[in-house]
């Protein structure tokens, strides 16, 4: 039992705390917002140089073999900062499940780049009519002469207007449930057939909607073996959860601060209005949820290498507690800040975005309280 | 980063286990299960087994017939005692009086008492809460006023827990009326069996006699039985509150209690089928145990900070307004998971030995009873809003 970092993962959370403390402030944080990708492309090149990108790789796909801890820490310094950039869905998702499935040849090739910064990836693994579950894949990929052709539609892709590529599951037998038959494919996203329809998302980053219609891909854009592709997926959608849950604790100790700083400074009735014990207490419960998360960070992170079942039930338990005490943190930062709770330009109405919108990400509270309930006897 | 429990823990853990398995009487083990009510002698029966065994006085230094265990090793034991059905331990004696004695008594008062607790010669009980003075503890109006060596005590207190079995008592009182409220306040220990000292039931809203009012009239009290210096018998009353509270959270007990609640739920049929299967009712008990896995990891936090020195305080507060929810929570579902049959109230059913014919499903008869009588974990011990009063100033500094 030992909860503390070792000197390299000390270092880490120094380093990924000073970029974050020094180069992305709330106002800096709204010019990135506004370049074209709805993210700052110099910050990307910055975090490629920092080696973050190389963080959860293997060292043999030029990573440096970071683990969950590694990667718990550099999404928590993220979550503090409400990080823009495409980490997520381009590292830890993308380039999470090309490390899984890739061939030798197909991860010298897509993840070298990866890793330099020079191209990003998405994953494109949800579908309209498929909510939060991963193998409702109606996306079909039809065995052509020297390779596929790709035809469906793909929901909410992160980042998937910025990715040069898109890795998409598709069906290459079977039902439209079942695990044996799913396959991911590569595909480019400037290929003929591809339509991307990107957007904002309310909490500030970018999705897209793409439709693949007929589109053609060789036979050396399918990763890992035809049709034998959930484990993986499920491997890395675990992994993103716990990336995502390490995310949220960031923010939410990010709106903890702020609020309780609000509650010292802002005067009413002649004296800070922290002196109410009816705002101290919701700023306890907000800080018992803060730690009740934080744990859960620390399990899911701590989790990852167990066997499926085991493994994916407490990711699924952390997920939960995860969205419950995510939700209540915003809720309770947004009312203690008052009016100003409602404004666009105080930082803690973003941070509240952001909680929220993580339990929209890879399976909500019902979700993952299902799965738990489903792999618990 | 680790949490996983080294070899030698493991290995602690399984001896532990076996000691349980082997030592602790089967009869008292199924009262515990079975939510009947464990008497004085089956307390004393057990308790005599483990201070045998070394294993009473868990957090004692060594030098006084504790254990030397570490915060790890003592959570472990902790767990396994509350999922093997060990009865409650009573406190009173060896977590409360005993670590104060320890810390701030005399060689005499250690030699008389400490023994006694560790053999169960002595039973204590706790006179702390007066009925004026709850929450706010400082504002004790029992006076204890020196008439040459002896104090004479005159007051009243309230709920004294399993005060009715008690020979001694670890009182606050006043000895100096004029200093402010947490100044004046002494530690006396009172044997029972002085005149003047009087113990009378409070029943309690499950049918339970499990606290008292204790009424003091001109009881003398020996000046020797006081514990550290006159007036500052508020610092005694302070370490003995903040003593020892990485197990406050009761992750153990509400582990076992939450085994207990699947268990009745497979036992019990909704809609044709094992109410276990009900999917709202499902999700209600996995809501409960998610939120009890994040406790746990809290509490594994706290424990491992304890272990490399680190002295837990307002974290135990956390641990208490968290821990005390969950357990009501889970025995919430108890009582509802059991439906109508939550209804009936046999009091003798609760005894052990009872023999007669159950009304409904045996296990349902103590649900409705545990329920209510956890309302309390949330207001003993500093109710759970004085916890977050706590959490405020302490962490949050406000």
């Amino acid at each position: 039992m030992d909860f503390s970092l070792n000197d390299e993962q000390r270092m880490l959370d120094e380093t990924v705390s000073r970029v974050i403390r020094e180069e992305y402030g709330f106002e800096q944080r709204r010019g990135f917002a506004g370049e074209p990708d709805g993210f700052s492309a110099a910050n990307w090149s910055l975090f490629a140089e920092l080696g973050l990108l190389a963080i959860p790789f293997a060292e043999e796909n030029g990573g440096f073999g970071g683990g969950g801890v590694e990667l718990m820490i550099v999404q928590r310094a993220f979550g503090r900062g409400l990080v823009l950039e495409p980490y997520l869905a381009s590292v830890v998702l993308g380039g999470g499940l090309v490390e899984q499935l890739g061939s030798p040849a197909q991860r010298e090739r897509l993840l070298s780049p990866l890793l330099a910064g020079k191209s990003r990836l998405a994953l494109a693994w949800a579908e309209p009519e498929g909510r939060y579950d991963h193998l409702a894949v109606a996306t079909r990929a039809e065995r052509d002469s020297d390779g596929y052709r790709l035809s469906g539609l793909k929901a909410v892709v992160l980042h998937g207007d910025s990715a040069d590529r898109l890795l998409v599951t598709a069906r290459t037998a079977g039902g439209p449930t079942g695990r044996a038959g799913l396959s991911v494919f590569l595909v480019d996203s400037a290929q003929p057939g591809v339509g991307v329809r990107g957007y904002a998302t309310i909490d500030g980053l970018r999705a897209a909607e793409i439709r693949l219609d007929d589109v053609r891909v060789g036979a050396d854009a399918l990763l890992g073996p035809e049709g034998g592709a959930a484990d993986a997926l499920e491997t890395v959608l675990t992994l993103g959860c716990a990336a995502l849950c390490a995310e949220a604790v960031g923010v939410m100790e990010a709106a903890c601060e702020l609020t309780l700083d609000y509650l010292k400074t802002r005067q009413q009735f002649g004296a800070p209005i922290g002196r109410f014990q009816a705002l101290q207490h919701r700023m306890v419960d907000m800080r018992i949820a803060l730690e009740q998360a934080q744990s859960m960070a620390i399990f899911a992170a701590c989790s990852l290498g167990l066997p499926g079942a085991e493994r994916d039930r407490r990711i699924a338990a952390a997920k939960v507690v995860i969205g419950n005490s995510g939700r209540f943190v915003a809720e309770q930062a947004i009312q203690l800040h008052g009016g100003m709770g409602m404004t666009d330009e105080a930082m803690v109405s973003h941070l509240a975005k952001r909680l929220v919108m993580i339990d929209h990400h890879l399976g909500d509270v019902d979700h993952h309280l299902g799965r738990f309930v489903a792999l618990s006897d | 980063m680790d949490i996983t429990y080294t070899a030698e823990e493991r290995a602690f853990r399984d001896e532990v286990r076996r000691f349980l398995h082997d030592r602790l009487p089967a009869d008292i083990a199924a009262k515990v299960r079975e939510g009947k009510r464990v008497t004085r002698e089956d307390h004393v029966r057990w308790q005599s087994i483990l201070a045998e065994q070394g294993w009473f006085a868990v957090h004692w230094p060594k030098q006084y017939g504790g254990t030397g265990w570490t915060p790890i090793q003592r959570h472990i034991f902790d767990e396994e005692y509350a999922s093997a059905h060990a009865p409650y331990l009573v406190p009173f004696g060896v977590s409360m009086v005993g670590p104060v004695i320890i810390k701030f008594g005399t060689e005499e008062q250690k030699r008389r008492y400490l023994p006694r607790i560790l053999s169960q010669e002595d039973w204590w009980c706790q006179g702390y809460s007066e009925p004026g003075a709850g929450s706010d503890l400082a504002s004790v109006k029992t006076r204890a006023v020196r008439d040459g060596d002896h104090y004479v005590v005159n007051g009243q207190k309230t709920w004294t827990t399993l005060g009715q079995y008690a020979n001694m008592m670890f009182c606050l009182a006043r000895t100096d009326p004029t200093a402010k409220q947490q100044e004046g306040i002494s530690f006396l220990l009172i044997d029972m069996d002085t005149p003047g000292v009087t113990v009378r039931p409070i029943i309690t809203l499950d049918g339970a006699h499990e606290v008292n009012e204790v009424f003091l009239d001109d009881v003398r009290v020996p000046v020797e039985d006081r514990v550290g210096e006159e007036g500052k018998g508020w610092t005694c009353a302070k370490f003995l509150l903040t003593y020892e509270r990485t197990g406050i959270a009761g992750v153990g007990h509400a582990k076992q209690a939450l085994a207990h609640l699947k268990d009745v739920a497979r036992h019990q049929t909704a809609n044709g089928r094992p109410l276990y299967e009900d999917p709202l009712f499902r999700a209600r008990i996995a809501e409960v145990e998610v939120d009890l896995m994040a406790l746990e990891m809290t509490n594994l936090r706290v424990i491992s900070a304890a272990q490399n020195g680190g002295v837990p305080g307002a974290e135990s507060s956390m641990l208490k307004v968290r821990g005390t929810e969950i357990r009501q929570a889970i025995t919430d579902l108890l009582r509802r998971a059991v439906g109508p049959y939550a209804l009936p109230f046999l009091p003798e059913a609760l005894e052990g030995g009872w023999d007669g014919e159950p009304v409904g499903p045996d296990y349902a008869a103590p649900l409705s009873a545990q329920y209510f009588n956890r309302r309390k974990l949330s207001i003993y011990g500093g109710s759970n809003e004085i916890q977050k009063n706590i959490i405020a100033k302490m962490i949050l500094g406000l």
